[in-house]
């Protein structure tokens, strides 16, 4: 046994409202550079629909993420020797129109534009090329709340098998937000697929990071990871993607997402897992079994074995207490109401959802829907989204799990229900639903209130592991691109120069007209 | 002194001095500089033709390059390899790679020169490397019928003082009189090559020196500690 720390998150989908502030304060602090205006580290998608890019979920169309070949684990777009093969020329890569070309407004147009008869209008212009754009055919979150005809979001490989024609119909249409990060997967297929040796997973809080300077821009990450969120850097030829915001999580912050979310669905939190157990975890035969193996794989923080093994393995005291006061360990495991996306891309994934409910309460007032026994609380069955449907984002297509976790949310629901409403407490819920009052009661108090501390237990960092020095630290810095070690930058190279400015119209504005 | 002495006598230590001590400089000062600048991001369609043919053929070519005039002539006499033989199997390797290359590269030329997306996210010094090497690899194609009308003369000469040459600058003994008596077309040829080299440090070149070839024998997952690990603890 290896017992590891890793940093893990929850999105309780039920509760995201698509606003897409985690991806804009993201976007902020990590992504506003010349060569990663697409590149969107968190983004949130309307499912149903193609997604980020295009049909990231299809891997016999980008070869993804890992499978099994005869009985041994390999990676989808092939073994060492075929990617040093495909080198020069990756056959999977996406292009940047399968994401979208980044664009800009010619804003400085409505300040400077000639006095006319039609008012001025802002033009885009491509971030690529710095030229006008006829027009944005594509963007971020071009599907955004279901927008475009079925027949093109109907692609979504969710679909796969379901018979998805009656979904086409108004009444029958349903609709959840996804919100999307890097997974920093216990098994991630970005570092694998990394010719140099620049993707890494950090051994202390399982963040998987891209070492920019010894990445080469061979690009085998890009196609390499299936959620399609490593990216690539146009202009500095570097993989770039979520540094789960380390700078914050060592300082023991939520990171900049989950901190900003306005619906408060996000969970940080640490969890200990057997890292002897993770390749026969991620080799399990049957695709709908890799969700228990996962489960599986994470330990008990409070089992006294497992606690003299975790601290002989270097994780410190602190980091086990709050692996014991994780929320992640209690949604996923103890309620087992949180779900790995796509199991089956077997890259033992670490961002987990708990599966929205959506009920439609006019139905319900209808009485159109079979419900609990309080008349109000709709039947998981009942619900809009279909359990098919969640089940192939999250368990790989088996609905049991799925269907069991929309019951105890629910049972949780109507219990509180009958508290606050009935002022009598109902247990038949949770006694169907099979868990305790207490349960009940802790999952209102994570997924209902949501408190900022019980969302968030992040312990900070022992940077002062690797010091025998610890002045010797000072004057170091963080987040840079590369050459960060002593000398700062002077503006003379010999070598390519860099460009940092996004290409962006700047025409000032003309100066106001004398007046006597 | 005049200017063959210069070129292949003065010149070819100018190119290789600044080809070893700039990249090793840049290796050591700008790891973030150091990179394929791959485009294939912004322009995928026809990449996988042009790009495979291209690396294919100039690797092949540098290949031969060093088996035909770096190894030691008596290497391939050893090996019962006849100077006429040579000199076919040099004309047949690089008429094919060469062929190749200039496919590749003049499709990868275009693109680069004319794609607007590939034109705006490149630097002047792409446009200029990839340029240079289609320029040498043309002088080196055109050097082609003079090889093939002394082999059909049963005549080695040529490539015999080219290699001599070859061997004796890397021996720090240059004796460029050899290449006096050769066709202008080969010195034409060897200048733009040389000057590759001394272009080397200062282009996206540099990627070459990194081929990640230590990945086949790596394990796919790789972690990295913050603990101190000592020498003899186990990882």
């Amino acid at each position: 046994m290896k017992i590891r720390a890793q940093f893990a998150m929850v999105f309780n989908l039920d509760k995201c409202i698509g606003c897409h502030t985690c991806s804009v304060t993201c976007k902020n602090v990590w992504s506003n550079r010349k060569g990663i205006e697409y590149a969107w580290f968190n983004n949130v998608e309307s499912k149903p629909g193609v997604g980020y890019p295009k049909n990231w979920e299809n891997q016999e169309k980008w070869k993804g993420g890992w499978e099994k070949v005869n009985g041994k684990l390999e990676l989808k777009a092939g073994g060492k020797m075929k990617k040093i093969v495909q080198i020069f020329a990756n056959p999977n890569m996406p292009e940047i129109d399968d994401y979208y070309e980044p664009f800009t407004y010619d804003y400085a147009r409505l300040h400077n534009a000639p006095l006319s008869e039609a008012a001025p209008t802002a033009r885009p212009v491509s971030q690529i090329t710095g030229e006008k754009m006829d027009k944005i055919t594509w963007g971020p979150n071009w599907e955004d709340d279901l927008a475009g005809e079925f027949a093109a979001r109907s692609q979504d490989a969710n679909f796969a098998n379901m018979q998805k024609e009656m979904y086409k119909q108004f009444e029958n249409t349903f609709h959840l937000y996804l919100p999307r990060i890097c997974n920093h997967c216990i098994n991630p297929a970005c570092v694998a697929s990394c010719p140099s040796g620049a993707m890494y997973k950090r051994e202390e809080d399982g963040i998987v990071l891209a070492d920019q300077d010894r990445c080469r821009g061979w690009r085998m990450c890009i196609s390499g990871c299936p959620y399609k969120k490593v990216f690539f850097n146009w202009e500095s030829s570097k993989a770039e993607k979520c540094i789960g915001c380390y700078p914050r999580v060592e300082s023991g912050l939520p990171t900049v997402c989950s901190e900003s979310c306005v619906g408060r669905i996000r969970y940080n939190g640490i969890i200990l897992y057997d890292a002897d157990k993770l390749l026969d975890a991620a080799s399990t035969d049957n695709e709908q079994d890799l969700y228990k193996a996962h489960l599986d794989l994470f330990v008990d923080p409070y089992d006294p074995a497992i606690i003299a093994q975790a601290l002989k393995d270097g994780v410190p005291q602190s980091w086990i207490d709050a692996a014991q006061k994780s929320p992640i360990y209690k949604m996923a495991v103890e309620w087992k109401i949180a779900f790995p996306l796509h199991p089956e891309f077997r890259t033992l994934p670490m961002i987990w959802y708990v599966p929205p409910l959506s009920p439609v309460q006019s139905q319900i007032d209808q009485k159109k829907l079979p419900t609990e026994s309080d008349g109000v609380i709709p039947k998981a069955e009942a619900m809009r989204l279909p359990v098919q449907y969640l089940a192939n984002l999250l368990t790989a297509g088996k609905t049991e799990y799925i269907t069991s976790a929309l019951n105890r949310l629910l049972a949780m629901r109507s219990y509180m229900r009958s508290i606050h409403v009935d002022g009598e407490p109902d247990l038949g819920p949770l006694n169907r639903a099979g868990i305790t009052e207490q349960n009940a009661k802790d999952m209102y108090r994570y997924l209902a209130i949501a408190n900022y501390e019980d969302r968030f237990v992040v312990p900070t960092a022992h940077e002062e592991i690797r010091l025998d020095d610890y002045h010797g630290f000072q004057g170091q810095n963080g987040f840079t691109f590369g050459a960060d070690v002593s000398k700062g930058h002077g503006t003379f190279s010999l070598f390519p120069e860099r460009r940092t400015q996004s290409a962006e119209p700047r025409e000032p504005a003309p100066l106001a007209e004398p007046r006597d | 002194m005049n200017a063959i002495n210069f070129f292949f006598g003065v010149y070819p230590y100018i190119a290789l001095s600044v080809f070893v001590i700039g990249s090793w400089i840049r290796y050591d000062n700008e790891q973030y500089t150091w990179k394929t600048d791959s485009s294939q991001l912004l322009s995928k369609s026809n990449m996988w033709i042009a790009s495979n043919l291209f690396h294919v053929g100039i690797l092949s070519i540098f290949g031969g390059h060093f088996a035909g005039l770096v190894l030691p002539h008596a290497l391939w006499i050893g090996l019962g390899v006849s100077d006429l033989q040579h000199q076919w199997i040099a004309i047949v390797a690089g008429s094919v790679f060469g062929t190749m290359c200039l496919i590749g590269g003049a499709i990868l030329w275009l693109r680069r020169m004319f794609n607007p997306r590939v034109r705006a996210a490149g630097r002047r010094m792409d446009a200029f490397i990839l340029s240079w090497l289609m320029l040498t690899l043309v002088a080196g194609l055109s050097t082609l019928p003079v090889s093939i009308g002394h082999a059909n003369h049963g005549d080695p000469g040529v490539m015999l003082a080219l290699s001599g040459w070859v061997q004796s600058v890397l021996t720090l003994q240059p004796k460029p009189e050899l290449l006096a008596a050769v066709e202008p077309v080969f010195r034409f040829h060897m200048v733009l090559g040389m000057t590759v080299f001394l272009l080397f440090p200062f282009t996206r070149l540099v990627h070459i020196l990194t081929a990640p070839l230590s990945y086949v024998g790596r394990a796919y997952q790789i972690v990295r500690s913050k603990r101190r690990v000592k020498a003899t603890a186990s990882a």
